[in-house]
């Protein structure tokens, strides 16, 4: 009884302290986290109204939409519609072939993760330069995110010295950590002058607005489009909200939950191209539809990527982000993966306790820890439950429907106190890998009950 | 007020002194006390494992043996939280001759003596150090104390009941409701993690110097049980029930 999940984790934790600093570090944001919510004596109000706003705009999409792509146009902005990655892939090679572009700084952004935009542009002969700090170091160490908001949370300094000594030419054996940020600030500049383009995802975009709002702790998003003229903007269509009213609670927050922080260093607006640039905001679906149309499952599209469900997550923290098959880790990973492909990423249902942290620190209060319980009920459908725990369920319920034979298996249970210790231990027992077995005691309540009745 | 007692297949079947300490201590209190005698499980191991449809005849079942009494109580917070929470869900559509209503009567045990009867006095003693375990489903889904993750006032049901008991010192440990990692079947399906959630959790407990760990739900004692003895760690268990009893 095993998932690709729980194998990638067995093989994680054999490293204690590894486990042991990805836990506290995870752990320590979550508490930073608490200490904004509990600031804040209208936290749970916030909470309710996110969720409210989020509600109303995902159900109200299309209208939204359209008044979104109507400000934006009024704006001087070129709004693209992608139905699916391979369409949002094209438009964005376009848009770049046109303007003879070879080289692209990029922030932040998940969706194109999803999309493997980065893959794609390579193939095509663009080169992209990653500009979050943490994506960098990754992106040249070859790795993908292990949490969306703190991707290289997991790299130590040490590892990022080795890196930036092979790829970055001049640098010296120190690892200081305010040495190696130079190091990355000198790089990086350099790539934003070169840039051709710059292209940001987008946290937020406002319908009444026609604009973007793009969250950073960096200014790697003002800093790459403030070289290039051609700004390209990757925005889910999920990302709506209508007014700066709900922005206002959005901003409030997402720092908070995601991070720690009252609000990240740089909220900026991106509301039309620069004087003499031009800017394209590539509006994309790719599955956001069907979601919308699925019964239980709609409420992800609320969600507006904190993290704080992977920080408070206990499993998540013991496991770390590269145990899940999906690029996606945590609570919203699980869900998010198995709405993308149910018979690929199934292997993740099995990491969750149902300890329900996680629909109490979500902003917009997913019901997260729900969901995974339902995707469970529907993993047998999908052909992908596994046959032990459904050979054990059956006899469980067929035990349990039946009162004889719960009595006579309730009678039989003390027989296990005289098995052999060997035989308990044995590999056939999962439970024997971290627990004694229990001892079983002489008469059931069942039993006693019968003589207590008496009494009464 | 007529009371049915839900004593769950696996405190039944290893933890029958729970079910006999939650009699006594309802008895003493003067409550009206029956256990139907056919009742086995409420579903919930079947459910979180993803085949709640086979936790549908037991949900049926449930809601026959339980329908008539005032309340039922459970001295075992996620077999009391899965009847409140998912049976109404199971058992929709699917009978049709009644509503489904034990689920609404259903509470555990701490519930029901501080909401229901509000007990503020206790005959029982327990002259010890004790690390109480916030099981999830209790503080998350039925509300026995305020999750750590919200910002509402605070408060912990189960530490006013213990209070109540002469003699002892109640502690919790740090990251008071961070899960134990027992889950059901993801104790046996996601071992690895499950076990190094149960060894952090009983480091936490350990340092409190308690000498027992208690809490209102005896799965996640048995999966912390399991582990310490394993670990061949010296601390003891107890579920809540015996301490609130001790002494009647």
């Amino acid at each position: 009884m095993s998932t690709k999940h729980s194998k990638y984790a067995e093989d994680y934790l054999k490293d204690d302290p590894v486990v042991d600093r990805h836990d506290k570090t995870f752990f320590g944001v979550r508490e930073k986290r608490d200490r904004m919510a509990h600031d804040l004596p209208e936290w749970e109000q916030l909470r309710e109204a996110a969720d409210n706003i989020k509600r109303h705009t995902v159900t109200h999409l299309a209208d939204y939409l359209e008044q979104f792509e109507a400000n934006a146009t009024k704006n001087g902005i070129h709004v693209h519609w992608a139905k699916d990655a391979d369409e949002y892939n094209d438009i964005v090679l376009r848009i770049l072939q046109k303007h003879n572009v070879k080289k692209v700084v990029k922030s932040k952004s998940m969706l194109t993760e999803e999309c493997h935009l980065n893959e794609n542009l390579e193939k095509n002969g663009v080169e992209v330069i990653e500009t979050d700090l943490g994506e960098r170091i990754l992106q040249m160490m070859q790795l993908a995110p292990s949490h969306i908001v703190m991707p290289a949370l997991h790299v130590h300094r040490e590892q990022i010295g080795d890196c930036f000594r092979e790829k970055i030419p001049g640098t010296t054996e120190s690892n200081d950590p305010t040495y190696l940020t130079h190091v990355a600030r000198l790089h990086l500049r350099q790539q934003f002058m070169e840039a051709g383009a710059g292209m940001t995802g987008a946290n937020f975009g406002i319908a009444s607005k026609g604009e973007v709002v793009v969250c950073t702790n960096e200014g790697n998003a003002d800093m790459s489009t403030s070289m290039p003229k051609l700004h390209i903007v990757s925005m889910g269509i999920e990302k709506l909200i209508p007014d700066y009213s709900a922005m206002a609670v959005f901003q409030r927050l997402l720092a908070r939950s995601g991070t720690g922080q009252e609000t990240t260093v740089y909220t900026s607006h991106f509301r039309g191209p620069r004087p003499g640039g031009e800017m394209h905001i590539v509006l994309v679906d790719n599955g956001r539809s069907d979601i919308l149309g699925n019964q239980e499952h709609w409420q992800t599209l609320k969600c507006m990527r904190c993290g704080a469900c992977m920080n408070t997550c206990p499993v998540y923290r013991r496991s770390s982000g590269y145990s899940y098959t999906y690029f996606i880790p945590g609570p919203i990973g699980v869900n998010l993966g198995m709405l993308r492909d149910s018979n690929h990423y199934y292997d993740n249902v099995s990491a969750c306790t149902l300890c329900c942290s996680c629909d109490n620190v979500c902003p917009v209060r997913v019901d997260l820890s729900k969901q995974i319980y339902r995707w469970r009920q529907e993993l047998d459908e999908l052909g992908h439950a596994d046959a032990l725990k459904k050979f054990m369920s059956k006899r469980m319920a067929w035990m349990f429907n039946h009162t004889g034979v719960y009595n006579g298996a309730l009678s039989m249970a003390k027989m296990m106190n005289w098995m052999p210790r060997w035989i308990l231990n044995s590999k056939m027992n999962p439970w024997a890998y971290g627990h004694e077995m229990m001892k079983f005691p002489k008469k059931s309540f069942h039993k006693i009950w019968k003589k207590m009745k008496d009494e009464k | 007020m007529k009371v049915g007692l839900f004593v769950p297949c696996y405190v039944d079947a290893i933890y029958p002194e729970v079910g006999v300490m939650t009699y006594k201590l309802l008895r003493s209190l003067g409550v009206d006390v029956d256990y139907p005698e056919k009742q086995t499980c409420c579903g919930q191991p079947m459910g979180n494992a993803g085949f709640e449809k086979l936790a549908v005849p037991l949900a049926q079942k449930y809601d026959d043996l339980f329908r008539n009494f005032d309340y039922v109580v459970a001295p075992s917070v996620s077999c009391a939280a899965y009847v409140r929470v998912y049976h109404p869900a199971l058992l929709k559509g699917k009978s049709p001759m009644h509503e489904c209503v034990a689920s609404k009567k259903t509470v555990d045990l701490v519930e029901f003596l501080h909401d229901i009867l509000k007990v503020k006095s206790l005959p029982s003693k327990f002259p010890h150090k004790v690390s109480l375990h916030n099981s999830c489903h209790g503080v998350r889904e039925l509300g026995l104390s305020s999750p750590s993750e919200r910002n509402i006032p605070k408060f912990n049901k189960i530490i006013d009941l213990l209070n109540l008991v002469e003699g002892i010192e109640v502690v919790e440990p740090e990251r008071p409701d961070e899960c134990c990692g027992f889950g059901g079947m993801f104790s046996v399906e996601e071992t690895a993690v499950s076990l190094r959630m149960g060894k952090d959790k009983l480091r936490r407990h350990i340092a409190t110097g308690a000498e027992y760990i208690t809490g209102p739900d005896s799965s996640c004692l048995m999966h912390m049980g399991g582990v310490a003895k394993k670990m061949g760690l010296n601390i003891k268990f107890i579920h809540i029930a015996e301490i609130l009893a001790a002494g009647i």
